[in-house]
């Protein structure tokens, strides 16, 4: 209701307003003319979406060279705001210093934000393109290192993605 | 005394002060990294900068002494221009180590890189590399390339600790920190070099990656190491307690304390031997049982017994208000006359910085709320033979390890009945018929009274199952303000204990006294009213540094005259 728009009331309307024809012939062929358009809905789950680089699937720990990247400094963990994210740092004989010796993410607290991606300084977390988040309890959704690591080649779109995007 | 003029404001102030002191004192932060109060002045970071009239170049703060009429400023363009060229110097070689580094959330440099610095590095040639993983000693870890060669540390070991180990070496951006070949910084408070250093070049070997900062609660309590009494803060995360740090307090340990009473207090209360209930002697054997069961049984034992059958040793490990309890209890209510405690003394262990002989924090605590024989009662001597020869049948001991001496291991089996306040399963509970679980010293409130006669509080940091960190008033981590059943990261481990004075009241009930303190405060406020070297004193005004009897008096007076 801007305040220069004059009100228009019921009692105001044409008759051939009132009939609501013409809106409905413009809605028809709009329904028609996109029949004949190609289709954008796709058969799942017999069909999959492939999401694009920038999609914000799960977030998921890189693996590079057979360890995680990741340095155990709580970061992700301290800036998520749904507070998914435990880690428990140790020490490694490895360059780093540092690794996580424990890594959970409750996939139910986690509302796919990216900030952890963001805010790590390591690249070690990323969103990946997994959309597909299933578990029947509570516990089955805490994610431990088994199921977040993947490899820096599986990785490779997003990664190259947020290289671009820098 | 002078006259200065500091950012425009004129002070009164002592003139043999610094113009570092001085300002601090009228509270105007200075920023700096290498003075300290406690130590010599060493002006090597010319972080202190600051521009003083009539002075050609800008002074360093630490090492200047005020004048009458002297006008200092603080906080001018000339000032924060040469900040933030020390601040790019000191970053320039400074590795970008903060996630890996256990200082960052409670470092000096990085707090003054937001502050001071220009927040951008102009430096892209390769940083100097320097050892990364030294053992400097048994507790302390050095990493090289963090250090701003403040020489702190340095300076605590030669003038506190009284140990000179450590010595720069090289040159320049070369400089390395180390100790004197075939020496290790192994003195008795090496770790305090932790938190003297400015940066995370000196890390706790015991800490060391254990967790950030900022996931812990700490909570203000004092050291039970010995009877010094060091001011601490308790870092706890999932209801652990995983650090002690020194919390400063001129009157009783300064900026310090040992490294034995750092490593080695909180163990007993994260042990794996920590009692899970209160237990009692069933057919031969300790089981657990519920605290009513636990609590009715000791009431029925005890009033089998002639009054002069039975003793009590109290204990210099509990607080005042155990103590004044377990007295008032074992006197007034059980009426034996038969109560005194075991002393801890190992000569020759004390020093002459804050470690002393007594290894007890209450003794003289325990004296002053009145745990001493009545009249014509026995003292621990007496007990002891008592047991042996048999005409002392019952004894209730509060937490301590008496069993420990081998004269009592060989005697306690003499007795028909022996009940144990004990928070792990020691010598003594072994023996027990029945063992009342207690709260360790993190997870109560109470008051211990150390040698000089300051009494302090304790605060519970770390939470039983009857307790609740929200509901009662504990400092929370983030952590702890936001779990929810279903967080692993939020599930901790309780133990079911109870404060021996609590209990002791629920014993001297049930045997028909009518105790009415519900909490540790009351307990005290009645220690107060009664006693006089607690006179004046509450949990208010006892504070977070504590007070001595006659400080308390003279608050207490001031507050008249005010
Ligand atoms: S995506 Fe957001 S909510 Fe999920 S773990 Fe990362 S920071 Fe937390
Ligand atoms: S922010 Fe990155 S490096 Fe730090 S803990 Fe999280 S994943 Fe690991
Ligand atoms: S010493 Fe401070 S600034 Fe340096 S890496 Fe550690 S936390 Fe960061
Ligand atoms: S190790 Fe720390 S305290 Fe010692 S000189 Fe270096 S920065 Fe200073």
């Amino acid at each position: 209701m801007g305040s220069t728009g004059k009100i228009i009331r019921k009692k105001d309307l044409s008759i051939w307003q009132k009939s609501y024809i013409p809106e409905i012939v413009k809605g028809l062929r709009q329904t028609i003319a996109e029949m004949f358009k190609p289709k954008f809905t796709i058969q799942y789950p017999e069909e999959r979406f492939k999401p694009q680089p920038s999609f914000r699937g799960r977030p998921v720990l890189v693996q590079e060279n057979e360890v995680e990247r990741c340095v155990a400094c709580g970061l992700c963990s301290r800036v998520c705001p749904a507070l998914a994210i435990e880690v428990q740092a140790s020490e490694t004989p490895l360059e780093k210093e540092r690794y996580p010796i424990k890594f959970e993410i409750n996939m139910v607290r986690c509302i796919f934000c990216g900030f952890c991606e963001e805010v790590c300084p390591e690249e070690a977390i990323v969103m990946s393109n997994e959309y597909e988040l299933v578990f029947s309890s509570q516990e089955e959704a805490v994610f431990g290192k088994d199921k977040l690591l993947k490899t820096t080649e599986e990785l490779k779109d997003r990664l190259e993605f947020l290289r671009q995007n820098r | 005394m002078a006259k200065i003029t500091i950012n425009g404001k004129i002070f009164d102030v002592d003139p043999e002060l610094t113009v570092i002191q001085a300002a601090a004192q009228n509270g105007i932060e200075i920023p700096h990294f290498c003075w300290h109060p406690k130590l010599t002045v060493s002006g090597n970071c010319r972080m202190c900068l600051v521009e003083i009239e009539k002075m050609p170049k800008l002074a360093i703060a630490c090492s200047t002494r005020v004048a009458d009429g002297m006008i200092v400023k603080t906080e001018s363009d000339r000032v924060i221009k040469a900040r933030q060229a020390v601040m790019e110097f000191l970053l320039i070689n400074h590795p970008l180590d903060c996630p890996i580094c256990d200082e960052a959330g409670e470092c000096k440099l990085q707090d003054y890189s937001y502050k001071y610095s220009v927040g951008y590095s102009r430096f892209d040639e390769n940083k100097v590399h320097k050892p990364k993983r030294v053992r400097l000693g048994p507790n302390v870890m050095l990493d090289v390339e963090r250090c701003i060669m403040c020489s702190r540390c340095i300076r605590f070991s030669d003038e506190i600790a009284k140990q000179p180990v450590l010595t720069f070496t090289q040159r320049g951006t070369h400089v390395v920190l180390t100790t004197f070949p075939d020496t290790q910084l192994d003195n008795k408070y090496s770790m305090n070099v932790i938190e003297l250093c400015p940066v995370g070049a000196l890390t706790s070997t015991d800490f060391r990656f254990a967790s950030r900062v900022w996931e812990m609660s700490s909570t203000d309590s004092i050291c039970v190491g010995c009877s010094r009494g060091c001011n601490t803060h308790v870092w706890v995360r999932k209801n652990e307690i995983l650090r002690l740090t020194p919390r400063f307090n001129e009157a009783v340990n300064s900026y310090w304390m040992c490294d034995s009473g750092r490593l080695n207090t909180f163990r007993t209360v994260n042990s794996q031997e920590r009692l899970h209930s209160p237990m009692i002697r069933k057919d031969g054997v300790l089981v657990d049982v519920g605290w009513d069961e636990a609590i009715a049984r000791a009431v029925s034992d005890l009033k089998s017994f002639k009054k002069s059958e039975i003793a009590g040793i109290a204990s210099a490990f509990a607080t005042n208000e155990d103590n004044y309890v377990f007295q008032k209890v074992m006197k007034e209510v059980i009426g034996t006359k038969n109560v005194d405690y075991v002393q801890h003394v190992e000569d020759d262990a004390g020093d002459e910085l804050l470690i002393r002989a007594d290894k007890t924090p209450n003794s003289l605590g325990t004296r002053q709320v009145g745990v001493r024989p009545a009249e014509g009662g026995l003292d621990i001597t007496g007990i002891l033979k008592g047991i042996e020869e048999g005409s002392i049948r019952a004894l209730y001991v509060l937490e301590d390890d008496i069993a420990e001496d081998p004269r009592f291991a060989a005697a306690l089996p003499n007795l028909q009945l022996l009940i144990v306040h004990a928070s792990v399963n020691s010598k003594t509970a072994r023996f027990a018929d029945i063992v009342l679980s207690c709260s360790t010293f993190a997870e109560k409130n109470g008051t211990m009274t150390n040698f000089a006669g300051r009494v302090q509080r304790l605060r519970p940091a770390v939470a039983t199952l009857e307790q609740d960190r929200a509901k009662d008033g504990f400092a929370m981590s983030r952590w702890d303000k936001f779990a929810s059943q279903n967080d692993r990261w939020g599930r901790s481990v309780k133990k079911d204990a109870r404060p021996t004075w609590r209990v002791l009241t629920a014993i001297a009930n049930a045997l028909g006294a009518k105790l009415k303190c519900t909490t540790a405060e009351e307990v005290f406020k009645e220690i107060a009213e009664k006693l006089p070297p607690f006179k004046g004193m509450n949990y208010i005004n006892l504070g977070s540094q504590g007070a001595n009897a006659n400080a308390a008096e003279s608050v207490s007076k001031q507050k008249v005259t005010a």
